[in-house]
């Protein structure tokens, strides 16, 4: 996959699931303190990137500091594909 | 030996440091010192009371077979769902026998720190699992889960963190830096559980209910819940504290388990504050878990049905885990239908989301919030089980 459009489809999927456009303007924001995402949210973040990409996470496999912001979920997945 | 309780055990803590301390100054590699240290502390917890020992034996031989069984198995064939679950089943097995026992006065395989290590087991068994974990020796997991500082009770640590700290050989500096913050933790925390934790459990006085006094009754039974809600914290805080610093004189940075509890602004903030190694630990590996079962799955229309499932399931086994008592068990509903509550009305209320972030607000948001907790800890204690039936 190419990755711009690898990016978009990314960035849909956040905004899904934040349930916010906002989420994803300013990309190095932490969704978390933004409370854009909670550990509720984050899973559902997860099992969507499984489904879409077939990239699996586990919950404890990352930091929340390593997956906390729009690029570093982009980068994350990016890298397991 | 009572583990941060007995002289004795400080004056052994103090004779064995001093090797850890001279091989840390000197950039030499301690976790090896600090296995057999380990086991030197575990003869002298149980050499008085060798029916636990022999438990903890049989314990840490199913254990290792289970964990050295998932894991070959995982190297080789991948994942398999079912044989995960019977892992995991059987690996709280004998926690669980203990528990259901303790209900009828009958100790079956219980052991001081059964309850502890049975969360770092079966947080092994769920990473390898989750192929997070893909080797690992026996020298390994035994020095997780038997390290000594945090054995009779946490903080619950993680095996991939403690695994990493057993590889490291620090700098001077950085040793030094860690032993002068662990010796002050051990100070600190004497001071917690010692001092401050003593004082107010010699405020705690419960009695029974006086309906005839109304009045000043109901102002004792305040005044206790405050008391033992603050020498709950002053006590396992200590304790915690002490832990900490006891694990950093052999190059160990167990985690934290308060940050500022009384500080909190809502219930779920509390539970990010109180006891964190343990509400963090079934985050992760409960309700999570459950949350992506049910997304998966699709069982739940709403994000919010789902959450509070969650929240239900993570602190009733919370309830059941401190042990199988109605005071336990009606704690753990507790808090789930506060956390449930919360969540709901943090998501619904147009009405939070106009003022959570004035003063006035957040004000009277922390009172509610102490006032919850010790209203909590009041049934934990079992106080008000006392009020209720006298």
């Amino acid at each position: 996959m190419e990755r711009k459009a690898f990016e978009q489809e990314m960035l849909d999927m956040i905004v899904d699931v934040c349930g916010d456009e906002a989420a994803v303007t300013e990309r190095d924001m932490d969704l978390f303190e933004a409370g854009f995402l909670d550990s509720m949210a984050a899973i559902e973040l997860l099992v969507s990137i499984e489904d879409h990409f077939g990239v699996s996470i586990a919950p404890t496999e990352l930091e929340r500091e390593a997956m906390n912001t729009t690029n570093r979920v982009i980068e994350q997945v990016w890298k397991r594909m | 030996m009572n583990f941060y309780v007995d002289q004795s055990f400080f004056l052994v803590l103090a004779a064995v440091a001093i090797p850890a301390v001279v091989l840390g100054v000197r950039g030499k590699h301690i976790a090896p010192y600090g296995f057999a240290v380990s086991l030197l502390f575990l003869v002298l917890l149980f050499y008085k009371d060798v029916g636990s020992g022999v438990h903890l034996l049989i314990y840490i031989a199913l254990e290792t077979v289970i964990a050295f069984m998932a894991l070959r198995y995982r190297r080789r064939h991948g994942k398999r769902q079912s044989l995960f679950y019977l892992a995991v089943i059987l690996s709280i097995a004998p926690l669980v026998t203990y528990k259901v026992g303790a209900v009828f006065s009958a100790s079956l395989l219980g052991f001081l720190g059964i309850s502890y290590i049975t969360f770092k087991s079966v947080q092994v068994i769920m990473e390898i699992h989750d192929g997070l974990i893909e080797r690992m020796s026996p020298y390994e997991y035994w020095g997780f889960l038997l390290f000594f500082a945090s054995f009779t009770s946490g903080p619950i640590d993680r095996s991939r963190r403690f695994d990493e700290e057993m590889h490291r050989t620090y700098e001077r500096s950085e040793y030094l830096d860690l032993l002068s913050k662990g010796l002050f933790w051990l100070l600190l925390g004497a001071v917690y559980k010692m001092v401050l934790s003593g004082f107010f459990y010699q405020n705690y006085v419960p009695v029974a209910f006086d309906v005839t006094a109304v009045g000043p009754s109901i102002l004792d039974a305040i005044k206790n819940a405050y008391a033992y809600g603050f020498y709950m914290f002053f006590d396992f805080a200590g304790y915690t504290l002490m832990a900490m610093g006891a694990a950093a004189i052999f190059g160990v940075h167990l985690p934290a388990n308060f940050k500022y509890p009384f500080k909190s602004l809502d219930i779920k903030d509390f539970w990010n504050r109180w006891h964190i190694t343990l509400s963090s630990w079934l985050r992760d590996f409960v309700f999570m878990r459950i949350v992506r079962t049910s997304v998966r799955h699709k069982w739940f229309a709403s994000r919010i049905t789902t959450a509070c499932l969650g929240y239900m399931a993570n602190m009733t086994l919370m309830g059941f885990w401190h042990g199988i008592t109605p005071d336990y068990i009606i704690y753990g509903l507790y808090h789930g239908v506060l956390l449930s509550a919360t969540e709901v009305y943090q998501k619904k209320s147009k009405f939070y989301r106009r003022h959570k972030d004035s003063v006035m607000y957040q004000l009277a948001s922390w009172f509610i919030t102490i006032n919850l907790v010790m209203l909590g800890f009041a049934i934990f204690s079992g106080e008000l089980a006392k009020l209720m039936t006298g």
